[in-house]
C-alpha cells in the first residue's frame, strides 16, 4: 500500500545509479530504471506558492524552486492548477487526502518574509505516508532574494535524495559576441540558472578557462593582456587581479588545489608544456613534469593527493593520473581516439573528460583507474566539463561550427536530461562554483 | 552591444586609411602592375615571400611547402634586417582549447627554429599562441580547417 518509500528509493537509487549497476545483480528491476534513462520516472511534487506578506514574491520564489526541481531532472513538479491549496501554509499539516488525490509523492511548502534578511521557513512532507520528512528555517542576506530560493531548493533536493544540492551555486564562463575570426571573449558569471549575470573583464583581450577557488572568493584564468597568454588572479570581492608570476613564454591551463592553497597550471616554452604547482602569493614554482611534450589541463582529486592531467607524450593525447607533487604518472585512457580535458569529480569517484573520435565530440566519464568509461553526450563540438559540486551533474560547451557559436549544456552522469543553459550571447569555458554556502 | 561601437568605428577608420593609402600608392606608381611591390616593403614580404605555412591535422611538423615559404622568409629577413618578427601559432576548431594552445605554440616553434636554423637572429623572434581563438577561414569542412592550421610571421 505504501508507494512512497518505493519510488523514492527509485529516487535514490537513480543518483547513486553507478554504485547500483556495480552491486546489484543484472536481473534486478531498479537496475534497469537506472540503467535505461528513457525509463526513469522523476518524483512527483507539489510546491505550492510561499505564504509571504508579499504574495507575489512568495510566487517568485516558488517559482523559482519549481524551476530548479524540474531542471534537475529527478522532479516533476504539479501544475498550480492542480493543487487543491496554491498558497502553502508551514503552520499546519496538510490534509494529506486531499494531496493524494493529485498524485504528487511529497509536498513542499514554504513560507518567506524580507526582514532586514530574507527568511524562510520550508516543510517537506511525504504525503503517502502522512508524514514530515524535513523542516528546516533558512535565511539569506537582502541583497541576494533569488539565493533564499536556491537555498531552499537544495534543503527539498537533499531531503528526497540524502545528496547534497547544488542549486545555491554561480557558473563562471566566457561570454563570447562578435565575428568568429575576431571574436570577443570576456568572463562572465551567473547564477546556476543562467539569472544575475554580471561580466567580470572588459573584452579588450582574450580571456579563456576561468576555475573557482574552493572558497568562491578568487578566479584563477588566462588573459592575453600581456601578449602571450598569462595565468591571472582575480580576487571577486575586490576586482583586483594580478599575473602569478613570469615563467616561460606562456602560462595557462589553471586549476586551484582542492585546499585552495596552490595552483597547477601548463607552462610553455620553445614549443614544450609542462606542468608546474605553485602556492598562492608565492614566486617559486614546482615542476611537476619533465617531458619534450605537451602535458596540460590538470586537475587534483578532491583529497589533494593525485592529478589527473592530459599528455600527448605518447603520440596522441591521453589521460594520465600522477602524484600531485609529480611522477609516477600512469595513463588510465586507452580508448580509440583522443583523450583529453580531465576533470576530477568534487566526490572523488569520477573523472570527466573530452573524447574525440569517430569525426566527433564526446563528453564522458571513467573511474580514476580508467576502468568504467561512460560517454554522457555527443556531439560536432563538446568539451570543457565542469562538475557541480554534489558530483552528479556535468556542464561543458557545444559550438555547431561554421558561423554559429559555441552554448553551454547540462547532462546528468547517466547521460540523461540533457538541457541548453540559457545565456545572452555565445558562451564557452563554464566553471561551477562550489556551493555558497 | 554598446561594446562594439568603437570597434565598428575603428574599422570604418581602417577601410578610410587603407583606401587612401591604396589610391595614393596608385598615383605613385602609374605603371606598376597589382603584383609589384617596393623591396624591403611588408608587402612584398606579404605578396611575393609570403607570411604562412601550414601543418597537418595535430602535428607541428614543417611540411615541404612550408620549408620553401621559411627558407624565403629567412633569405628575406637576412636581407632585410630592420624588420623584427612575431611568430603566431594557430590551431584548427577540431581540438581542445587548451591543447590548442599549446598546439599553435609548438608550431610557433618549429618555425623559429627553422628562421634560425638558417641564419635569422633568435633576438629578432618572438612567438604567440592563439589556439583556435582566432581562425581565418570560417566553415564546416576539411580544406577551411586546414587554413586555420597556420603559423605566421607579422613583420614589425
Amino acid at each position: 500500500m505504501n508507494i512512497l518509500p518505493n519510488r523514492r528509493d527509485v529516487l535514490k537509487t537513480g543518483l547513486f545509479g553507478l554504485a547500483g549497476m556495480a552491486m546489484s545483480s543484472p536481473a534486478s528491476a531498479l537496475v534497469q530504471i537506472v540503467v535505461s534513462g528513457a525509463q526513469f520516472t522523476p518524483l512527483p511534487i507539489a510546491i505550492p506558492d510561499f505564504a509571504s506578506s508579499d504574495p507575489s514574491f512568495g510566487r517568485e520564489v516558488a517559482d523559482i524552486v519549481r524551476a530548479n526541481l524540474r531542471r534537475s531532472g529527478l522532479f516533476a513538479p504539479l501544475d498550480a492548477s492542480a493543487m487543491p491549496n496554491v498558497v502553502g501554509n508551514v503552520g499546519v499539516t496538510p490534509d494529506f487526502a486531499q494531496w493524494q488525490a493529485t498524485n504528487v509523492d511529497a509536498l513542499g511548502m514554504g513560507q518567506v518574509e524580507r526582514s532586514g534578511n530574507i527568511q524562510s521557513s520550508v516543510r517537506v512532507w511525504d504525503t503517502r505516508a502522512s508524514a514530515q520528512i524535513v523542516g528546516q528555517s533558512l535565511s539569506t542576506g537582502p541583497d541576494a532574494w533569488r539565493r533564499i530560493a536556491h537555498i531552499v531548493s537544495d534543503a527539498i533536493y537533499t531531503s528526497l535524495t540524502a545528496e547534497s544540492g547544488y542549486f545555491d551555486t554561480r557558473i563562471v564562463y566566457v561570454a563570447e559576441s562578435g565575428p568568429k575570426a575576431n571574436r570577443v571573449k570576456r568572463l562572465a558569471v551567473m547564477d546556476q540558472d543562467g539569472a544575475n549575470v554580471q561580466y567580470l573583464t572588459s573584452g579588450r583581450t582574450l580571456a579563456l578557462t576561468p576555475r573557482y577557488s574552493p572558497s568562491n572568493s578568487m578566479l584563477a584564468y588566462m588573459n592575453y593582456d600581456d601578449g602571450n597568454p598569462q595565468v591571472y588572479l582575480l580576487d571577486l570581492a575586490t576586482g583586483n587581479q594580478q599575473r602569478i608570476g613570469n615563467f616561460g613564454q606562456m602560462t595557462f591551463s589553471p586549476r586551484f588545489s582542492p585546499d585552495g592553497r596552490s595552483l597547477a597550471f601548463s607552462v610553455e616554452s620553445g614549443g614544450t608544456t609542462n606542468l608546474y604547482s605553485i602556492p598562492i602569493g608565492s614566486n617559486s614554482p614546482q615542476q611537476l613534469t619533465n617531458s619534450a611534450a605537451i602535458d596540460t589541463s590538470p586537475s587534483y582529486a578532491p583529497d589533494g593527493s593525485r592529478i589527473a592531467f592530459e599528455s600527448d607524450r605518447g603520440g596522441q593525447q591521453q589521460i594520465y593520473v600522477m602524484g600531485a607533487g609529480g611522477g609516477g604518472a600512469q595513463r588510465i585512457s586507452y580508448g580509440e581516439g583522443a583523450y583529453s580535458t580531465p576533470v576530477w569529480s568534487p566526490k572523488g569517484d569520477l573523472i570527466a573528460f573530452t573524447r574525440r573520435q569517430g569525426g566527433q565530440f564526446h563528453i564522458g566519464t571513467m573511474k580514476p583507474d580508467g576502468s568504467g568509461e561512460r560517454i554522457l553526450a555527443s556531439s560536432f563540438h563538446a568539451e570543457g566539463p565542469t562538475w557541480a559540486p554534489n558530483g552528479r551533474v556535468i556542464m561543458y560547451f557545444s559550438d555547431p561550427g561554421g558561423n554559429g557559436g559555441p552554448r553551454l549544456f547540462s547532462v546528468d552522469i547517466w547521460g540523461r536530461n540533457l538541457q541548453q543553459i540559457p545565456t545572452e550571447s555565445f558562451a564557452s569555458d563554464p566553471a561551477w562554483s562550489p556551493l555558497l554556502g | 552591444m554598446r561594446i562594439f561601437a568603437p570597434f565598428v568605428k575603428y574599422l570604418r577608420a581602417l577601410f578610410m586609411v587603407t583606401l587612401v593609402v591604396s589610391v595614393a600608392a596608385c598615383a605613385r606608381t602609374p605603371t606598376g602592375g597589382p603584383g609589384e611591390a617596393t623591396p624591403g616593403s611588408q608587402q612584398e614580404f606579404l605578396v611575393t615571400v609570403g607570411d604562412r605555412v601550414f601543418f597537418e591535422t595535430d602535428s607541428s611538423i614543417l611540411t615541404n611547402a612550408g620549408q620553401t615559404t621559411l627558407a624565403k622568409q629567412a633569405a628575406w629577413l637576412n636581407q632585410y634586417s630592420q624588420y623584427r618578427v612575431v611568430i603566431e601559432g594557430h590551431a584548427d576548431e577540431r581540438g581542445t582549447r587548451e591543447y590548442n594552445i599549446a598546439l599553435g605554440a609548438r608550431r610557433a616553434a618549429a618555425s623559429i627554429n627553422f628562421l634560425v636554423s638558417r641564419g635569422v637572429s633568435a633576438a629578432r623572434i618572438t612567438s604567440k599562441s592563439f589556439g583556435k581563438e582566432r581562425p581565418v577561414a570560417i566553415c564546416n569542412d576539411i580544406s577551411c580547417w586546414s587554413q586555420n592550421r597556420r603559423a605566421v610571421t607579422v613583420l614589425n
